[in-house]
């Protein structure tokens, strides 16, 4: 065997593991859900370095005048994947982007729509100018490569409550809050979807890392008014009832309602983090993870309004 | 490094159990690996709690979130109510800038502490506990974490009137339980600053005590850097029969005074959730 040969088999071996990973692929497949219609199906997990941080259901619309997309991903790599997935659609271009708030999922693929107009309600625009690289950051730790060459870039259009008539489809822009200080909803009144973006879960346990529940819980009572005929949660299934804005008020009730009540109790935080969840939630995806990270966003707030002053 | 002797000369002293048994000296402890396998513990356990006996023990109990939400507030417990005749407690997260958390001594007290801490990156936590003969009882948990919680800036400093509201304290006590025992939430507003960020110095709350009212002292802390912005604890208890309320007294670094006094409700029913 040769030095040069010798020199090839070696590094053939030592390349091996990477070559076996293989390169990290999404695979973004789209569904049609409806005429001109299609949504990639994310994981109903949290983000990990399996899934890449693809745990989110984003969506664009086949429009005569171009293409409208909902929500750009976790990463760089999830929006260029997006990009290609439309491409084998449709050869109009990306017109129009809409984000529906400012967590990791919706907004950081956005680098790869920089020749269309990114567009979000003032307070999302704001919170990624103000928060987008710490929350890029973490989504470094929590899913490593899939993030390379990602950078939190904000939207540029601000808009608001609206309707929009692009290319056939009318587009109504519901601002609401809650979930977050900014939460985007858009209707397609034309075929009936709503795309409820972070304030409404189905069958996944909500996240509240920018909660207000009882702001939260007034935007659910505006969803459950609107005339539609499909409903897109940002994560967990599409279906065409109203059944998972009533899950996702059942839960947000009945999470603040034991906190309160925990804090009441004289709980310390700590015991509140192994407090039994009914059983009617057990069918929630992630829901001992997400009640833990609920209990931290949630508790401070609650005792600090509890405790009475006593100096 | 008296530590590290203590190990090498391990098979010696332990040649000498049974005269070791019969001293009424107790021999210097090897000191046992962590069973975290934190690459800081040993530098913590020799800083913090000396060269004295230690065991690991479960029956000391450290709760903490796995994952900390938030670095700057992650909820923690030492909790060594299965061990008898504990006098001290201590809290200490081995990969923080300032590792050490509180100390507590429990005079009138059952041997739990809860509280909030900063942290600055993935890190173990460990509670000790000092039973009366001198033994260190550890244990402890791992919390992995973002970073960054002892080196950002306090959100206090965001508001303009933090400092007419330094040292406001928030607290309830709960009706004693069966036992006596009845628990004191406390919260005081105070930026506790590590004095990590540059341009701000230290300033944090570093004693409290609790005494029943008219009559003793049932626990004192002393409280260290990683303490939260508006440090928050939980204790158990044990005033006397009677007892109309607790009296708070604490100090912080710039000598600023802590002082309340909780009333301790009259009820003979237990404390609910528990």
């Amino acid at each position: 065997m040769s030095v040069r040969l010798l020199g090839a088999v070696l590094l053939a071996l030592l390349a091996a593991p990477a070559l076996a990973d293989g390169p990290l692929v999404y695979g973004l497949t789209p569904r049609p859900i409806a005429p001109d219609t299609y949504v990639f199906e994310g994981a109903i997990a949290h983000f990990t370095r399996e899934n890449g941080g693809n745990i989110l259901n984003a969506a664009f619309i086949v429009t005569a005048d171009g293409v409208v997309v909902l929500q750009t991903g976790p990463s760089r790599r999830y929006g260029e994947e997006m990009r290609a997935a439309i491409r084998r659609v449709t050869d109009r271009p990306v017109r129009k982007v809409y984000v529906s708030n400012l967590h990791p999922d919706y907004f950081l693929g956005s680098q790869a729509f920089a020749d269309a107009t990114v567009a979000a309600l003032p307070g999302t625009i704001a919170g990624i100018q103000e928060e987008g690289s710490g929350i890029a950051e973490n989504m470094y730790r929590l899913i490593g490569d899939w993030m390379r060459g990602t950078q939190a870039v904000a939207p540029t259009e601000p808009v608001y409550g609206s309707t929009v008539a692009m290319g056939g489809h009318r587009l109504r822009l519901i601002p609401l809050d809650g979930h977050t200080a900014a939460d985007l909803a858009v209707l397609d009144e034309t075929t009936g979807v709503l795309f409820a973006g972070g304030v409404v879960f189905c069958d996944r346990t909500p996240t509240t890392p920018h909660a207000d529940v009882a702001r939260w819980l007034a935007a659910l009572d505006a969803l459950e008014g609107l005339e539609f005929r499909l409903l897109v949660p940002n994560h967990g299934r599409i279906r065409a009832d109203r059944a998972c804005i009533a899950q996702t008020r059942d839960w947000l009730t009945w999470l603040d309602g034991r906190l309160r009540a925990a804090v009441e109790a004289g709980l310390d935080m700590t015991e509140a983090l192994d407090l039994p969840i009914p059983e009617r939630f057990h069918t929630l995806a992630v829901l001992r993870e997400e009640y833990r990270r609920s209990v931290a966003h949630l508790w401070p707030r609650i005792e600090q309004a509890a405790l009475p002053r006593v100096d | 490094m008296r530590g590290r002797d203590g190990r090498a000369g391990g098979r010696a002293w332990a040649a000498l159990g049974l005269l070791a048994a019969l001293s009424p000296f107790p021999a210097p402890a090897a000191s046992p690996p962590d069973p975290l396998g934190s690459v800081l513990w040993d530098a913590a356990r020799e800083q913090y709690l000396g060269d004295g006996p230690l065991v690991f023990d479960d029956r000391v109990k450290v709760t903490a979130p796995s994952n900390a939400e938030d670095t700057r507030a992650v909820p923690i417990a030492v909790d060594a109510r299965s061990l008898p005749g504990v006098t001290e407690l201590v809290a200490i997260a081995d990969m923080n800038p300032f590792p050490l958390v509180l100390r507590m001594r429990v005079s009138g007290a059952v041997p739990y502490v809860a509280t909030r801490i900063k942290i600055q990156q993935a890190t173990a936590v460990h509670g000790a506990a000092r039973t009366a003969d001198g033994v260190w009882h550890v244990s402890g948990t791992l919390v992995d974490a973002a970073g960054g919680g002892c080196s950002a800036p306090p959100l206090s400093y965001a508001q303009s009137d933090w400092a007419d509201h330094v040292g406001e304290v928030q607290a309830r006590v709960w009706p004693p339980d069966a036992d006596g025992v009845a628990r004191l939430r406390l919260r005081i507003r105070h930026p506790n600053d590590t004095g990590l960020v540059p341009g701000i110095p230290a300033f944090f709350v570093e004693t409290l005590s609790v005494h029943a009212e008219n009559g003793p002292e049932l626990a004192r802390i002393d409280s260290l850097e990683p303490v939260s912005e508006n440090p928050v604890f939980t204790l158990d208890l044990r005033p006397p029969p009677g007892t109309a309320a607790l009296t708070l007294k604490g100090r912080d670094t710039q000598g600023g005074a802590i002082a309340a006094r909780v009333p301790v409700p009259v009820s003979t029913v237990q404390r609910p959730g528990q």
